[in-house]
């Protein structure tokens, strides 16, 4: 029996010729990743279990990005606590501010994940870095703590749905409306306990900053990981940003699939998924009733520069409708100097908006975009749950940075096409 | 072991979010935590919950962020077992992780209804619904997972019970 990608890759970390979906395995890990909510709680249990040892501290990556710049007291005591952690161990990979960006951003843009290798991280949204055909998953804070001390974890082989992809997305549409659109098709359950596996040759039209936000978002299908064939596209991504060797690991053509989802891009629209669920997704053309108060771009979603260049091309000489508050995030230090260089952080200034420095903080309601009660949202963020971005009484509307962008300047969410003739 | 409480039921996709809102992540308190379990989707929950209340709800319970704060509001709340259709799947090894009971039962998860009388016995998985005089079989857990909660929790598993 054939293996999928994931398959392959957690037989290489267990030491083992085969696996098969449902077989419980103990896998070595090459990056473990907790935040400055996460970490302290694995800090905790670290300790409590009375380890006094890492096992490989280059292997670890403490980010401070949640709560970052510390919101509040008790937020500036989980850094802190971070940060003893960190020099304790002589943790080379400890992100402060100044240093860090929101962790998904940063650990693809600093090499730290590399194609083949496997991961886990105090983070849901861990799942990014199978963009670079990379296994790589959410994990709670204890999961954390054990492979700090052990340098592995315990898994159960999942199942995959292959997801073939042909043609090409359209102008305005971006991996954002992709994966909105298939969390629309699959349901927020759809891949639970299973791989999302990404190939087909419509691979070649995604560019990596769609590709990591596909698989940012597996999750929110319910997966345990969505990851890519690597292709050019990511050993040209690669190139410069890793010394370590990689391995590629492509999916044996007998591999069996619980099941095979053929999405030709070209049909895709751009897709906003409406509140309390992602799976809630409607063409963006139909909300034109729908008035907002607020409007983020940023995100481990879509904080990337070329999330960045797609908001600018629409806010470039036009302002954001009055008394809208647009709230924009480069995602990391690097792409943050990219938009100074760009100019992009102008055209944002100009058109009426903010633009802070890297935080996950409105995302998850934490800091910097709150909303109140009966306020509504345009956000490039991966969630709108019940009260995810402030009051319960709240509406968060996710959107691609093109949706975002058109939608703050007319005040209704609109196609980028509202705003100009192409 | 044996649990046995009231059932206080909620629908399907109940997400961590609404478990334990972001606003009260700064603090790992366990007690502070379970002072708002549930607060955005029952503000009542946290008046009414009394030790050994049973969870039920539907499919994908505890989807979303990673948070392990969320079982442990869950726990520290008291409540001594959660059913559910399915479970997402980070919060599965959260729970087995910190030692919350939890159960995949899809005929409890419908049977049970709110206030119901609830017994479970987790040797053999059978719930029983004292109100209604129904049992429901639920399904066992995997043998490591088993040795993994019998040994203590994942940290008690890998430091052989005692520290390092």
């Amino acid at each position: 029996m054939g293996m999928t990608m994931t398959q392959k890759i957690l037989a290489a970390h267990a030491g083992l010729p085969s696996v098969a979906a449902g077989q419980l395995i103990k896998a070595k890990l090459d990056l473990v990743l907790g935040n400055d909510i996460t970490a302290p709680v694995a800090i905790n249990e670290f300790e409590k279990a009375g380890f006094q040892t890492v096992t490989d501290g280059a292997r670890i990556t403490l980010v401070m990005d949640h709560f970052a710049p510390n919101k509040d007291i008790k937020a500036a005591e989980g850094c802190k606590k971070c940060r003893g952690f960190a020099k304790r161990f002589g943790l080379e990979h400890f992100y402060d501010v100044g240093e860090m960006g929101i962790e998904h951003a940063l650990i693809p843009e600093k090499g730290l994940i590399a194609p083949g290798e496997a991961a886990i991280g105090a983070d849901s949204h861990t799942c990014t870095y199978g963009a670079l055909g990379a296994f790589s998953t959410g994990v709670g804070s204890t999961d954390m703590a054990a492979a700090m001390a052990t340098g592995e974890t315990w898994f159960k082989v999942p199942a995959a749905i292959k997801v073939n992809l042909t043609g090409k997305m359209g102008r305005w549409v971006s991996g954002k409306d992709v994966i909105l659109h298939l969390i629309g098709l699959l349901g927020v359950d759809g891949a639970l306990y299973q791989s999302l596996e990404f190939s087909g040759e419509g691979l070649q039209n995604l560019a990596m900053s769609d590709r990591l936000t596909i698989a940012n978002m597996a999750i929110e299908a319910g997966a345990k990981n969505g990851i890519f064939a690597v292709d050019d596209t990511t050993r040209a991504y690669m190139a410069g940003r890793c010394d370590r060797d990689w391995t590629v690991y492509e999916a044996d053509a007998d591999a069996e699939y619980a099941s095979v989802i053929d999405l030709d891009l070209a049909t895709v629209p751009c897709t906003v998924a409406w509140p309390h669920l992602p799976e809630n997704t409607h063409p963006a053309t139909e909300g034109g009733d729908i008035e907002i108060d607020q409007v983020v771009i940023g995100s481990c979603t879509n904080g990337n520069i070329e999330d960045m260049a797609a908001a600018a091309e629409l806010l470039k000489g036009r302002h954001i409708k009055k008394g809208l508050r647009g709230i924009v995030i480069p995602a990391t230090p690097k792409i943050y100097m990219e938009c100074i260089e760009r100019g992009y952080t102008r055209i944002f200034l100009e058109a009426g908006c903010i633009v802070s420095t890297p935080t996950c903080g409105p995302c998850l309601g934490g800091h910097t975009g709150i909303l109140a009660a009966g306020e509504r949202a345009v956000s490039t963020t991966n969630r709108n749950f019940v009260g995810r971005m402030g009051h319960v009484e709240s509406e968060v509307y996710l959107a691609s940075p093109a949706v975002a962008a058109a939608s703050a300047i007319t005040g209704h969410i609109s196609h980028p096409q509202e705003v100009v003739n192409i | 072991m044996n649990a046995h409480g009231t059932a206080i039921k909620y629908g399907d996709h109940i997400d961590t979010d609404v478990i334990i809102p972001a606003r009260y992540l700064a603090t790992q308190s366990p007690s502070e935590l379970a002072s708002h379990c549930m607060e955005d989707i029952d503000k009542s929950f946290v008046g009414r919950v009394q030790s050994g209340d049973i969870l039920v709800a539907g499919v994908n319970f505890g989807c979303g962020s990673s948070r392990e704060h969320a079982p442990i509001a869950i726990k520290a709340s008291g409540i001594s077992c959660v059913i559910a259709k399915s479970f997402a799947r980070i919060f599965y090894r959260n729970a087995i992780n910190i030692g919350l009971a939890i159960l995949e039962c899809e005929k409890a998860s419908d049977g049970i209804a709110e206030g119901d009388d609830v017994s479970i016995d987790f040797d053999t998985g059978i719930i029983t619904n004292n109100t209604k005089n129904e049992s429901y079989q639920a399904q066992p857990f995997p043998d490591f997972i088993k040795q993994m909660i019998a040994s203590g929790g994942l940290m008690a598993s890998i430091t052989g019970g005692g520290a390092q």
